[in-house]
This record gives structure tokens, C-alpha cells and sequence, in this order.
């Protein structure tokens, strides 16, 4: 579980986040949405150390993230899993050396017992057998699938997604929504994606932020969303036409 | 001027980052032998061409600005083997060096800026300007030296095909670079190289990491490590030189 409490956060004159505070539950989807420069991105990046904040408390299952050295964010950020946006794979490493990557860093396995742990995860995102192709040689599911070996591959505690959709199809993407949905419940991790893919949002939305400005206003399950009644919600949500005869 | 502290305040800090213990050390060996062949051996072909061509045309130059019966022929040998040691090797040589390998180290690592890969080293919980600047400034800084000795090597070859095509003897050429021949010379060389080496890799490497925004930043940094790099290497060549010779 991650909390967020009275999270501050400005660039200068611009007041990015205003007084955030939000539950990310273990076990579940979390879905972080809002629109372009509502501040879910700041927020993501403040979640894994990339910005500071300038006010707030946030407690990895208890642990308060800004409040421990260095060195100890380091080993907490070891149970961090990432899928960044464009996948974040490094383009000298083949598949299989991306995914044993973190492995070889920090734990002391053998290489049979690292290469095993690798053809798992691949196995786990449906890409057995493509341990030696390179990111250039993938097309951006696969690269997407990748990623979520690679951010797999330690056994997480946490899975951050950061629009994990951008530029796929729809059957693509609802293939890495569900994909994520699945290793969230098999290994009850705490899961959060950040989007506005609303197909997303309708697929695997458990526990819902909605930002707008700054401020999250309103939190619920997909169900919740068909039916609430916030106005700047349903105008972000419902946006299309096609959400629209949805929503009536 | 403000700009200008900023940078060298960014500088200091990510050598800071730089300089401490890899987080696995057989990791980091591998990175730094993955360095040494992109840095170093992907060189070579480049310091033989340049060498062999610069010497010959030292020795010629040398011997058309010598056509006097009272100037020994030998003196092709001892100009242009002062030339390449104490000049175009170590200085001239860097130069070319951080426009080929400076542009690639900050490129590369500006690449993997803007496309989120040092982000995600650092969620990893990995040191990343350590992981992918210390290898790169361990392997400059050990492989130029030997790049710089070869290129000496292969000079002097140039020059003495040079020189033979001038109508300089084998035996005159070889008698001027014997003649009062300082070993020093070399070691200054080498010194001289080793400063430019690192010059080269951490500056480099300093554009790349603060790359910001898209491919044209990548393209920016590139082009601001060779410069800087440049200068610094002119700048430096002008101190070291007054510091060890003087």
C-alpha cells in the first residue's frame, strides 16, 4: 500500500500539486487520470524519487519515503517495478540482457538461475523465445511487454505505469491493460497507472484518482464513475461522442 | 557568468555522483571493457589514417622550409618528430579525438535521457551517473594514452615516407630522431593526454546527462561537448605546457 498525504509540489510559480492526499491499495489497479498538465505525471515521478516535494508524507507500507537516507531509498526503490511510457529499454542490451539487467545488479544468482527467472517473465507476458532480439527490433507491445518483464523481474511490491498505452492499439492495449490487472492480482502488488485512456479506465479501474489543476477531485471504481455526477469529471470521461450515449 | 558557475556547480556535482564504488563490480568491469572497445579500439583505424597522413606531410612541410645547404637533412627527422610528440599526438590528436568520441559519449548519453533509460537506472535504485560515466572516464583515460603512443609510432612512419618522398634519406631521417633525443618528452606527452582524456569524457558525459527535451537537445549536447571540450583542451594544453616545461 502507498499513501500520499498534503502532497505540495510547485516549479517556480507554478503550483503543480495542491494538498494531493490518496490510498493506493495493494492488490488492486490504482489508476491515477486527469488530463494533459492536470499534474498525475509530477505526481508519478514524485512517487518513484524523480522530483522532491516540497510538503507531504509519502509512506511506502509505512515507511516514509523522504524521511529515510539515501542509501535506503535506493534499497526501497529495488521493490519498485517501472513501466515507463515509451518502455525505457536499453538499446545496447538485447531482451533477455534488459530483463537480467536488475537481476544481475543486485542479486547473486547464477546464470542458469538468472536465465530462468528471465524466461518466466517473458513466458508470464506471452514473448518466450524472443530472448535475443533488441528494442529496435520490436514492435511497441512487445516493447511495452518487455518492460513489464523487466519491472517483474525482481518480484516487485510495486508496479508504476506511466500511460502504459500511448501508442498502441486498441486490442493491443487492452492486452498490456490486462496483462498488468493479472501480475497486480497474482503477485498482490500494489499497482499504479497513470492515464487517459479511457478504455483503460473502464477495463481495469479499481481504485480511481481523478486530478484536475492540481487536486484530486474525485476517487472511486469505474463503477462509481458511470454513475458520479462531478462535472469536470464527466467532461474529461466522457469526453467522445461515444462515452457519451455510453454514459445515458 | 552566472551560467557559467551554474555549469561548473552541475559539474562538481555529478562528479561527485560519479567517483564512488560501483554498486557490482563484475557488472562494472564488463561495462568498462564494453567502453575501452567503443572509446578506444573503434579508434585505431582512425589515429593510423590521420598519423600516417599528418607525419608525411610534417616531414615534406619540413624539408620545403629547410632548402638551404647549410641546414642538415637530418633536421626533417628531429622537426617532425618534435612536432608529433610534443604537439600534434597528444593535442591535435584529442582534438579529433573529442569531436569523435565526445560527440558519441554525449550523444549516447543524451539519448538515454530523453528516452527515460538513466530514469529508470535510478528507480532501479542504481547510481546512474556512476554506472554510465565512471566506466566511460576510466577507459579514456587509460586507452588514449596508448592511442597517443601509437599514433606517435605510426607518425613517424608517415614521416619518414614523407621525408623519402622529399629526397630524405632513411639514414638521414633515422640519425634526426635519434639526435639529442629527450625521453621526457613523451612522459609529457602522456600527462598531457591524460588530462585531455578526462576533459573529454566527463564534459562529454556532463552535456549528454543534463540533456533536456527531445532529439534536437540530444543533438545540442553533442555539439556543446566538442566545443567545450575543444576549448578546454586548448586551454588546459597552454597550463599543462607552462606548468611541466617551463
Amino acid at each position: 500500500m502507498i499513501e500520499i498525504k498534503n502532497i505540495e509540489k510547485s516549479f517556480g510559480d507554478n503550483h503543480v500539486l495542491k494538498n494531493v492526499s490518496f490510498t493506493f491499495e495493494k492488490g488492486k489497479t490504482n489508476l491515477i487520470i486527469g488530463g494533459s498538465g492536470s499534474g498525475k505525471t509530477t505526481l508519478i515521478k514524485i512517487l518513484i524519487g524523480l522530483h522532491k516535494i516540497d510538503r507531504g508524507t509519502i509512506l511506502f507500507d509505512g515507511v516514509d519515503f523522504n524521511a529515510i537516507k539515501i542509501k535506503k531509498q535506493r534499497i526501497l526503490r529495488q521493490e519498485i517495478g517501472m513501466l515507463f511510457q515509451a518502455g525505457a529499454l536499453y538499446d545496447y542490451m538485447t531482451v533477455e540482457e534488459n530483463i537480467m539487467f536488475p537481476l544481475s545488479m543486485f542479486t547473486d544468482k547464477t546464470q542458469e538461475e538468472k536465465l530462468e527467472r528471465v524466461n518466466f517473465c517473458l513466458k508470464r507476458v506471452n514473448l518466450e523465445g524472443k530472448n535475443n532480439l533488441f528494442p529496435a527490433e520490436l514492435s511497441g507491445g512487445m516493447t511495452k511487454r518487455v518492460a513489464i518483464a523487466r519491472a517483474i523481474v525482481m518480484q516487485p511490491k510495486y508496479l508504476l505505469c506511466d500511460e502504459p498505452n500511448s501508442g498502441l492499439d486498441p486490442k493491443t492495449a487492452i492486452i498490456i491493460d490486462n496483462l498488468i490487472q493479472e501480475i497486480t492480482k497474482e503477485y498482490n502488488i500494489t499497482t499504479i497507472v497513470n492515464t487517459h485512456d479511457m478504455n483503460s479506465v473502464m477495463e481495469i479501474g479499481e481504485n480511481i484518482a481523478f486530478i484536475n489543476h492540481g487536486e484530486i477531485w474525485w476517487t472511486g471504481n469505474k463503477d462509481e464513475l458511470l454513475n458520479s455526477e462531478n462535472t469536470e469529471l464527466n467532461d474529461f470521461v466522457f469526453a467522445s461522442k461515444l462515452f457519451k450515449r455510453l454514459k445515458q | 557568468m552566472i551560467k557559467l558557475l551554474r555549469h561548473l556547480g552541475l559539474y562538481f556535482i555529478m562528479m561527485k555522483k560519479v567517483i564512488s564504488t560501483p554498486e557490482k563490480w563484475s557488472v562494472f568491469r564488463k561495462q568498462l571493457v564494453l567502453e575501452m572497445e567503443k572509446v578506444g579500439v573503434n579508434s585505431i583505424w582512425l589515429v593510423l589514417i590521420i598519423s600516417l597522413f599528418v607525419g608525411a606531410v610534417v616531414a615534406i612541410q619540413t624539408k620545403f622550409n629547410m632548402e638551404s645547404p647549410i641546414l642538415p637533412l637530418y633536421l626533417v627527422g628531429v622537426a617532425s618528430r618534435d612536432s608529433l610528440i610534443l604537439e600534434f599526438s597528444p593535442t591535435m590528436l584529442s582534438l579529433i579525438l573529442a569531436g569523435k568520441v565526445g560527440s558519441s559519449i554525449a550523444s549516447e548519453i543524451g539519448s538515454m535521457r530523453i528516452t527515460e533509460q538513466i530514469d529508470a537506472l535510478e528507480i532501479m535504485g542504481i547510481n546512474s551517473a556512476s554506472f554510465l560515466i565512471l566506466p566511460k572516464i576510466i577507459a579514456t583515460t587509460f586507452f588514449f594514452p596508448f592511442l597517443i603512443i601509437l599514433s606517435m609510432f605510426i607518425g613517424m612512419i608517415g614521416a619518414w615516407a614523407g621525408g623519402l618522398s622529399a629526397d630524405v634519406t632513411t639514414a638521414d631521417f633515422l640519425y634526426g630522431l635519434r639526435y639529442e633525443f629527450n625521453s621526457f618528452f613523451i612522459t609529457y606527452a602522456i600527462i598531457k593526454t591524460v588530462f585531455f582524456a578526462f576533459i573529454i569524457s566527463s564534459v562529454s558525459a556532463y552535456y549528454g546527462y543534463h540533456a533536456k527535451g527531445g532529439t534536437i537537445a540530444v543533438g545540442k549536447s553533442s555539439t556543446l561537448a566538442v566545443v567545450s571540450s575543444s576549448i578546454l583542451i586548448l586551454v588546459f594544453n597552454y597550463i599543462l605546457t607552462d606548468f611541466i616545461l617551463s
